[in-house]
């Protein structure tokens, strides 16, 4: 059984389209892996398939790094 | 002030029987069937079960797999001929002419994949799961969107949706662009992708369709008196347009000059033509007369040639009608034996079949023609391609609401 944190990290590599050893705790979406606004949702949905989970909009705006995901599905499993 | 010359400097097609120009007209040429059944949903259950799809489509060739998946596949086959097109061209975007450089590519239908995978999330598990890329990923003007931003194109940008003449409208609007002035170089095509659940399921429903599930290849025979339908089919094509002058100072290759365009409306009936072809004539005579040319430089018509029992005769009326004496002499051809009915992209790939037609002096066939239905009496080149001496070209298409369009494609010696 794969971490949360590996989760996250396949799931952003695949979205983004980017190499998963380009996802490091600290990249930023847009800044670091090429993301624009509409990405960063298909993202959060992403997620939110994988884990089951719904989150909410203004939860979502803040979640723009690897590291502030992980956090959030973790606070939130 | 004498008009601004269009030229044809670039060509780019996916369609039923090949993936670049190249494949497609050798197949055209050799008369060979696209058609075929069905496989990628379960047709079971529909009246008609095959159509001319593209095949091995690999979309990494022409942009980033991460790009692609935000884009419906007609967008994608639209971006693939694009890029084609512009590649064959040569043609440069520089800063000083980025501005003169535009876009007119449009799709029949657009993207029903996208629409129904949306809905049927929304059906199923609410508004949430809608994908963020569902509009800009199916609306009709993003295959001149994304090309315009892959190359920096900054030119007019435009789709024009006209169901089957599409191709051709944007084709004959982007030749005025760059006639007028708008423009120096137009990229102008269509490109469709409606072989989905919902498309071959409302085209059966309006009984346009052939449904001669038994023989798939032998389903599309325009002017044949078996023809019962046309056969639905995907595909994309692009052509590069430019002003003379413009082309001739850059040394770009000729293949020929956009000569005439004309437009009218049937004022007749949503998806059926009047019998006598009265605006399919209109169309093909205001071309004749934009062109300057003469009736009897006009050597092949690339007909719409649909293989419906309707539009079939009404389009040979039509010939008959403007060309008078002259239409003895014509070869009347439909390149839709072989590929099916590209819908929005028929136009263009037509269009690009036209001018190959003068390039290599050469009328395509009308394959499974065995049988001339009463009335149908011109040369339909029947059969096997014929080296004729061509001068003029006329590409006929026409559309659901009765909308029409011809364009003239003359050599350039």
């Amino acid at each position: 059984m794969s971490t949360i944190e590996e989760r996250v990290k396949k799931i952003v590599a695949e979205q983004l389209g980017v190499k998963e050893e380009e996802v490091t705790s600290d990249a930023s979406f847009v800044e670091d892996l090429g993301a624009d606004s509409l990405d960063t949702v298909e993202l959060v949905m992403a997620l939110e398939e994988e884990f089951e989970t719904e989150i909410p909009d203004e939860e979502a705006e803040k979640i723009t790094t690897v590291k502030l995901a992980i956090a959030y599905i973790e606070a939130n499993q | 002030m004498s008009r601004r010359r269009v030229v044809v400097t670039g060509l780019g097609m996916l369609s039923p029987v090949g993936n670049t120009v190249k494949e497609t007209w050798d197949n055209i040429l050799a008369g060979k069937s696209g058609i075929a059944p069905l496989e990628h949903f379960d047709v079971s259950a529909y009246n008609t079960r095959f159509g001319g799809s593209v095949k091995n489509f690999d979309a990494s060739l022409y942009m980033n797999p991460k790009d692609a998946r935000k884009m419906d596949l007609f967008i994608q086959y639209g971006m693939a001929a694009g890029v084609q097109a512009i590649e064959d061209s040569g043609l440069e975007v520089t800063e000083d002419n980025a501005g003169r450089i535009g876009m007119a590519i449009g799709s029949g239908i657009g993207g029903l994949p996208m629409i129904e995978r949306n809905h049927s999330l929304l059906e199923a598990s609410g508004p949430r799961k809608i994908s963020p890329f569902f509009v800009p990923g199916s609306i009709i003007n993003m295959i001149a969107g994304n090309l315009s931003i892959r190359y920096g194109m900054r030119g007019p940008n435009i789709a024009i949706t006209t169901a089957c003449t599409t191709g051709t409208h944007n084709i004959g609007a982007a030749a005025r662009m760059i006639a007028y002035g708008d423009a120096d170089a137009m990229v102008a095509g269509g490109a469709e992708m409606a072989t989905t659940p919902l498309g071959l399921g409302g085209f059966s429903a309006a009984r346009a369709l052939s449904t001669r599930n038994d023989d798939p290849q032998a389903a599309s025979r325009p002017w044949d008196r078996d023809r019962d339908g046309f056969v639905l089919s995907d595909g994309a094509g692009v052509l590069v347009l430019e002003e003379y002058e413009f082309a001739k100072a850059r040394g770009a290759k000729i293949y020929a000059e956009v000569a005439g365009f004309g437009m009218s409306g049937d004022a007749y009936h949503m998806t059926a033509p009047p019998e006598d072809g009265s605006g399919a004539a209109a169309a093909m005579a205001a071309a004749i007369k934009d062109s300057g040319m003469n009736l009897d430089q006009i050597h092949y018509i690339n007909a719409h040639g649909t293989s419906t029992p309707a539009g079939d005769i009404a389009e040979s009326n039509a010939a008959k009608r403007v060309l008078g004496e002259a239409a003895k002499k014509v070869r009347m051809s439909s390149t839709k034996s072989m590929i099916g009915h590209l819908l929005g992209a028929a136009g263009a790939v037509e269009a690009i079949f036209s001018v190959l037609a003068i390039r290599d002096q050469v009328a395509p066939p009308t394959i499974n023609l065995d049988n001339p239905s009463e009335g149908c009496d011109l040369d339909y080149v029947a059969h096997q391609a014929q080296q004729i001496a061509i001068e003029g070209v006329i590409s006929n298409s026409f559309g659901f609401g009765g909308t029409n369009g011809s364009l003239v494609f003359r050599k350039v010696s």
